[in-house]
């Protein structure tokens, strides 16, 4: 569904953010790539979302070229990539509920929709509780999910995930990777990029490794070696 | 679908106008000066050009014949100028006539009146007064006066002097300073109009700047280009649609203080009347140049900086 063909992005000679990259992840396919700070793995997501122009290659997802798009298309393939961050995003005078049904109500879904599909997500995530409260009333790990609940309420092809849990406790960062598990039994594929060795070994699933720029290490059910 | 697009941009650009409050202030009072700079070149054209046409229709054309030039050959002038397609109307006044008139004009001057009597004769000529159908035609009346031979029977002229050509000097200085006034105030104008577009651009930079957080996540989740643009294109002409209808509320009250003053300065018009007969246009005018002017300041601080963020 994404694939990754003789990818390279250099910024200038002497920084190389990707070196002749060559991977594809399959339909429904949980995916982690790890690496140092440096190492490529950002950049690698931002191709996917047409933030970054590959240097050299090209990126697909499906059998479209990414980069081929016109400017005025990307808004179509970025509803069907769902994406969370590390400083989860939310805008901070909308409640839970609000943050979420904004990101229906841009992708231009009618209320009734909302209304319904909303509280559905919020259960997935388990915030149903707290669907009123505003971002600076949760914890981290709440934050993160409702961040995931937005990124998923539109039904994307493609969860990426940007070191969701570099700000979490270990407990929390338990929640949010069964919470990705859970959402990629669902038939989502899920992108995950992280530092966290304990994620990966808990994951057991494909790990990719980057390292300065060049995939080193593509394991079915990978370990975190570095 | 659309539909609920719509109502969304809209609602987004109305939160976004009402929370930066003083910046949307600030934007508006640019505005209401150039919308008035605008309105005020209207109200200016109207009373430059009304009295530009009283004037013209002023003018006349007065030949005075020297005094010793014989009624009949006058009066052959006169009907030879009637035959004339341009002419409206010729009055003849008479040697006698023209004294009687001008001794009733200066009944309050003895000094005049005494040196007149000491004369002892009319030093007046007599006077034919001639209207022509459009100011234009002066211009052809006086080629004629010139060349017309029924004005010299006996060789010598008997034409004293021909007033146009002095009334034509001050009708053409009339309408060079009217060009003038009118290139200068669009000058004005045009300078303003950019100043204003200038000043709403960076006005709506702000509110993108203090939305950013918003337009990223926007962005994030797909939302299409002109669903992030809307709002702000929505801002602008709140803008440029209040300070209309603060500056024609404005007016009211500006052009009726004026009213009288520019009734009795210029000639014959009030332009507190002016406005309400002509408030439909000037209305159009006003609101169309002001949700204009901050459409075009949205669309270029939106083009800049949307696209960034």
């Amino acid at each position: 569904m994404i694939y990754f063909e003789k990818v390279s992005k250099v910024y200038n000679p002497d920084s190389v953010a990707l070196e002749d990259v060559t991977f594809g992840i399959e339909p429904g396919e949980f995916v982690s790539i790890v690496g140092h700070s440096g190492a490529g793995k950002t950049t690698l997501l931002k191709m996917i979302l047409a933030e970054e122009r590959p240097s050299a290659g090209t990126v697909y997802f499906g059998s479209t070229d990414i980069h081929d798009l016109p400017r005025g298309d990307l808004h179509e393939l970025r509803r069907k990539i769902g994406t969370i961050f590390q400083d989860f995003r939310l805008l901070p005078h909308m409640n839970v509920f609000e943050n979420v049904a904004f990101s229906m109500e841009v992708a231009g879904r009618d209320d009734e929709e909302i209304e319904s599909d909303v509280p559905h997500v919020l259960e997935l995530v388990d915030l149903s509780h707290k669907a009123w409260n505003f971002p600076h009333e949760l914890s981290g790990g709440e934050k993160q999910r409702v961040a995931i609940a937005r990124a998923i309420v539109n039904q994307p092809d493609l969860l990426i995930a940007d070191e969701p849990t570099g700000n979490l406790d270990p407990v929390s960062t338990y929640d949010i990777v069964q919470i990705l598990k859970r959402i990629n039994d669902l038939g989502t594929t899920v992108m995950l990029t992280t530092h966290n060795k304990g994620v990966i070994d808990e994951l057991g699933k494909r790990v990719v490794t980057l390292e300065e720029g060049k995939i080193v290490r593509d394991d079915k059910h990978g370990q975190y070696v570095i | 679908m659309f539909l609920t697009n719509v109502r969304r941009i809209a609602r987004t650009g109305l939160m976004s106008f009402w929370r930066n409050g003083f910046v949307s202030l600030a934007s508006v009072l640019v505005m209401i000066i150039t919308l008035s700079v605008i309105g005020a070149i209207v109200f200016l054209n109207v009373l430059l050009e009304t009295s530009l046409s009283a004037i013209k229709d002023k003018v006349d054309v007065n030949v005075y014949f020297v005094t010793n030039a014989a009624e009949e050959d006058i009066l052959a002038v006169k009907s030879s100028l009637e035959q004339l397609p341009e002419v409206a109307l010729v009055t003849y006044t008479s040697r006698e006539q023209a004294l009687e008139n001008f001794r009733v004009r200066h009944e309050n001057d003895q000094l005049t009146l005494r040196a007149l009597d000491e004369l002892g004769q009319n030093p007046l000529g007599a006077v034919l007064n001639i209207k022509a159908k459009e100011p234009s035609q002066y211009e052809g009346i006086a080629a004629f006066l010139e060349n017309d031979s029924a004005l010299s029977p006996n060789g010598a002229s008997i034409v004293d002097k021909v007033n146009y050509f002095q009334n034509r000097a001050a009708i053409d200085k009339l309408s060079t300073i009217i060009s003038a006034a009118d290139k200068l105030g669009f000058g004005i104008m045009i300078a303003l109009i950019v100043i204003s577009v200038l000043i709403t651009l960076n006005t709506v930079r702000l509110a993108i700047y203090i939305s950013r957080e918003e337009i990223a996540v926007m962005k994030l989740v797909g939302a299409s280009n002109m669903y992030v643009r809307g709002p702000f294109l929505i801002i602008g002409m709140l803008y440029g649609a209040i300070a209309g209808m603060l500056t024609l509320i404005l007016f009211l009250p500006i052009t009726y203080w004026l009213g009288s003053a520019s009734e009795s300065f210029f000639i014959g018009i009030n332009i507190f009347n002016y406005y309400l007969s002509n408030f439909g246009q000037i209305f159009l005018l006003i609101m169309l140049s002001g949700i204009l002017i901050g459409a075009i300041s949205s669309f270029l601080a939106t083009k800049k900086y949307v696209n960034k963020v």
